[in-house]
């Protein structure tokens, strides 16, 4: 076969990692380089340099060292019994090519994957080998996130800490069962205990750096894992009390949510059709009402239907609230600011808004129609100075009226 | 709020040197406060605007203040500046203006600022995101070239076109970043050059001044093709967090429309290996439908780029003619049956006595399917699977205009009607009767017969008029319509 050019093997390898949802470069610590001698910067927020037509946010070089691989994941598009034409970089190229994409202002910095080759411990190797380079021999002070391999040797895998601003390790499926027949290479106890290791040495230095300021710092934008969602059996409610699960025991950042995608040269094992990609929108949603807006993940459960899913049409707040019509209406002259996170319609930063007006006089609907997007949909579950709901929160086709017109794009999704 | 002690009602013209400058800002308002100058009578411009020939080379603003006897105490407070700093950046010229009045306001109510409902401050607030906006956007695209310079080493270059008066605020960013290579950023209001040591300012460039291009665009390019996902297309979310004003100087936006349209043609290859693409609920007017097929990209013809074109003639008809597609000239035009076939078929109408605007003419495929061939576009047949996708359409549009009578031209027609290859030699001048008891008449098409030639052509397009006349005795006749 023809060796494939840097630009070939370029296209190969992102388009192998783009199955991978998180490109976040945010949270680590800040760094500049007006020292002059390294490059890059970091800032408390990544940025996204750009925008794809599929609506995400390009803000790392997003690539796979190789896409070859001795396992054979169903879901994945470079399993080894999978058809797709196979590249690598060395990690020289992909150091370069980050210096070169970062000095034009493309990217914050680097997400960098892989397929096994060798053995779990070579491929992490090579993985370090970038990182280290980038950090030792170019001084890069931009972001770079690895995803490590849990069937790794554990020292390894803590090394990556060292270099990186966040490591991940994904979990793969929801439940263990799922992870057994479509990963039969991976061990769903290997992976949570280095998601473990990695969590402790995330902690002692962190510990470490409060009593020794030259302490090393230990992959400050802390730990991550991805979950493929609709490949196995695995109901919303299984979803979320798993990374509800992951969140608590092991201090993860985020739980990104993959709808599985039909790949090309799809294993038989798998299912034809995609789930609808609004089912994983509702999944992070759900997901913020715990971080961000003090629901429990029970709350969350309780807002899934009989099947344990969430509904597609609405979204989980409007749905917990239309089971909790006793909760409302809720006076939004009154009301504290865990309250106010519970109506539906509003965000974290309309209630902010809301607590800070209000302070100075009564709100009416039109104070709160300069504060928050759409005062249409609240209505039914608030209270002002000038309006009550005629106990609409009881009537049957509440949920109908709020619920948003269907829409025809997703009927493609 | 009322004018206090010491103000004047005369006009005060205050010119602004620097469109974001702060303290010169800050200096002018405050004098223009303790002289108890009221809001309504001070008209802020900036000097670039020309606005000094204006006023004749209006005097230095201190001029033309009056000096109280006892200037008042003016406080600002660090919410306000704070916003200011925003704001004053921005490009509207009224921001002067708000700030002052704000400042005006804070005089008399210390809080004024945590009162987001209040329309001054809910406006500067507005503003203000704006600005903090753009200087994001250009963190985030100014995309550097790179150029060898004398000595050898590389500097990078770029052009970029902010919004907002942002270029200054973003000065420590870039340094932060990109202090060990020298960099410019060229801008229409103002430049930036870091040659390593120090950070020098120069007045607007013109894009020519960039260079034209750099070999690691093509990977970068390459990258953000390879990266996106066609699966799963949702433009609208993009165009929001990358508004199309900034695509022109993005390398990567230039493969936008053709990552667009590719990703339709895999959706729409999906579609045609079996999901149901069509909303439950079909569309209620003629309008409806004209604007759905102008949007519709469920099958691959509606991605070539050429327009739909909908039905025409009354929205209640007796009589609805079918073709097969728009071909070149009813793209063009917009309108069915106006080319050489159209032209052919009015001929025959005419003669059978049958008036084209009391009919309903339309297509059975609404988008035109073609082959390019040099600068010409050569009519394609649609493919069954083609024609059965459109037919939601053509169904909507039967629905709507109730005729009794529909006359098929061609076999796609008379697939679109029957769901089925009509076998046209037999079935040919019979009167079927379709599910909704409208009758049927299936005749051959007229741009068949723009295809023969001498006495064939003269046979054929008698037997064509005779069908004509047939059907419209079976109009005239009360017993063909049920
Ligand atoms: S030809 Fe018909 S089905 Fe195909 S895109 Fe156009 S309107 Fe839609």
């Amino acid at each position: 076969m023809a060796r494939l050019s840097l630009a070939e093997r370029l296209e190969i390898l992102a388009d192998a990692a783009k199955y991978d949802a998180s490109c976040a470069s945010s949270g680590t610590s800040k760094r500049n380089s007006r020292d002059g001698k390294g490059l890059g910067s970091t800032e408390g927020m990544g940025i996204c340099h750009a925008y794809a037509p599929d609506g995400r946010c390009i803000s790392l070089l997003k690539i796979l060292l190789t896409n070859h691989c001795i396992f054979d994941c169903h879901y994945c598009v470079n399993r080894k019994s999978s058809n797709v034409r196979r590249a690598r970089f060395t990690p020289r190229e992909v150091v370069d090519l980050t210096l070169s994409f970062y000095r034009r202002n493309y990217i914050e910095g680097l997400f960098l994957s892989s397929g096994i080759v060798r053995s779990s411990s070579h491929t992490m190797e090579q993985l370090i080998e970038v990182a280290r380079s980038l950090r030792e021999d170019h001084a890069f002070r931009g972001y770079i996130h690895l995803k490590t391999i849990p069937e790794a040797d554990p020292q390894l895998v803590e090394r990556a800490g060292l270099w990186a601003d966040r490591v991940s390790i994904n979990v793969e499926l929801p439940t263990d069962a799922g992870l057994a027949r479509l990963a039969p290479d991976k061990d769903s106890g290997q992976i949570e205990s280095a998601i473990g290791r990695i969590g402790d040495a995330i902690v002692e230095a962190k510990d470490a750096r409060k009593r020794f300021r030259h302490a090393p710092r230990f992959a400050p934008a802390g730990q991550s894992t991805q979950m493929i969602v609709g490949a196995d059996g695995a109901s919303d409610s299984q979803i979320i009390g798993r990374a509800n699960g992951l969140y608590d025991r092991f201090g993860l950042r985020r739980v990104y949510y993959s709808a599985f995608s039909p790949i090309p040269d799809a294993s038989a094992v798998l299912p034809l059709r995609r789930p609808p990609l609004m089912r994983e929108h509702r999944l992070y949603q759900s997901d913020w009402l715990v971080r961000f807006y003090g629901f429990s993940a029970t709350e969350v459960q309780q807002a899934t239907d009989a099947e344990g899913m969430l509904a597609l049409d609405i979204d989980p707040k409007l749905a917990w609230a239309l089971k909790h019509r006793e909760s409302f209406p809720i006076d939004i002259n009154l009301a504290t600011r865990e309250q106010l996170l519970r109506v539906p319609g509003l965000g974290t930063r309309a209630v902010a808004a809301i607590l800070q007006a209000r302070r100075h006089h009564r709100l009416r609907l039109e104070d709160l129609g300069r504060l928050t997007r759409s005062i249409a949909r609240l209505r039914p579950f608030i209270v002002t100075a000038d309006w009550r709901p005629a106990s609409i929160t009881d009537s049957v086709d509440l949920r109908a009226r709020l619920a948003p017109p269907p829409r025809q794009m997703e009927l493609f999704g | 709020m009322t004018a206090r002690p010491g103000a004047t009602s005369r006009q005060h013209c205050i010119l602004v040197e620097r469109p974001d400058d702060l303290e010169a800002w800050r200096e002018q308002a405050r004098a223009l406060a303790a002289a108890g100058v009221v809001p309504e009578h001070v008209i802020w411009s900036l000097q670039s605007s020309g606005a000094a020939d204006l006023f004749g080379g209006a005097a230095a603003p201190a001029a033309c203040l009056p000096s109280p006897a006892a200037p008042l105490a003016v406080r600002a407070n660090e919410a306000f500046l704070g916003l200011a700093e925003s704001v004053i950046r921005h490009r509207d010229p009224a921001r002067f203006a708000l700030l002052y009045r704000l400042l005006w306001r804070l005089q008399g109510d210390r809080r004024l600022m945590e009162k987001p409902a209040d329309s001054d401050v809910h406006c500067a607030m507005a503003m203000g995101r704006q600005v903090r906006r753009d200087i994001h956007k250009m963190r985030a695209f100014v995309r550097f070239r790179a150029v060898t310079e004398p000595d050898g080493g590389d500097r990078y270059i770029a052009w970029f076109e902010p919004e907002h008066h942002v270029v200054r605020a973003n000065a420590r960013f870039f340094l932060d970043r990109f202090a060990s290579q020298r960099w410019s950023i060229l801008t229409p209001d103002l430049c930036l050059h870091w040659d390593g040591e120090s950070l020098v300012e120069a007045p607007g460039a013109d894009p020519r001044d960039a260079p034209r291009e750099d070999a690691t665009e093509d990977l970068w390019q390459r990258y953000y093709a390879s990266i996106f996902n066609p699966a799963r297309l949702k433009v609208g979310m993009m165009v929001k967090e990358m508004p199309r004003r900034y695509w022109k100087n993005l390398p990567e936006a230039q493969l936008i429309p053709q990552l667009i349209a590719g990703a339709q043609a895999r959706e729409a290859a999906m579609v045609a290996q079996g999901a149901d693409p069509f909303p439950a609920a079909p569309p209620e007017t003629l309008e409806e439908i004209a604007q759905g097929i102008a949007a519709c990209r469920r099958c691959p013809i509606g991605c070539n780029g050429t327009r739909a074109v909908p039905g025409e003639g009354p929205a209640r008809a007796r009589l609805l003619i079918v073709g097969e597609q728009p071909g070149d000239s009813e793209e063009c035009a917009g309108r069915p049956f106006v080319g050489p076939a159209g032209q052919l078929l009015d001929r025959h109408l005419r003669q059978a006595g049958l008036d084209r605007a009391s009919i309903r003419l339309t297509n059975a495929v609404k988008h035109f399917r073609f082959e390019p061939r040099g600068k010409r576009r050569i009519h394609q047949t649609p493919t069954a699977g083609q024609i059965d996708l459109c037919r939601w359409w053509l169904e909507a549009e039967r629905r709507l205009v109730k005729p009794d009578m529909v006359l098929a031209l061609g076999a796609s027609a008379g697939r679109a009607l029957l769901g089925r290859a009509p076998r046209l030699a037999d079935e040919r001048g019979t009167a079927m009767r379709l599910a909704d008891g409208a009758g049927l008449w299936l005749t051959v098409h007229p741009s068949y017969l723009l295809r023969l030639e001498g006495a064939a052509r003269d046979r054929e397009e008698a037997r064509f008029q005779d069908d004509l006349a047939r059907l419209r005795i079976m109009l005239e006749e009360p017993a063909a319509t049920p």
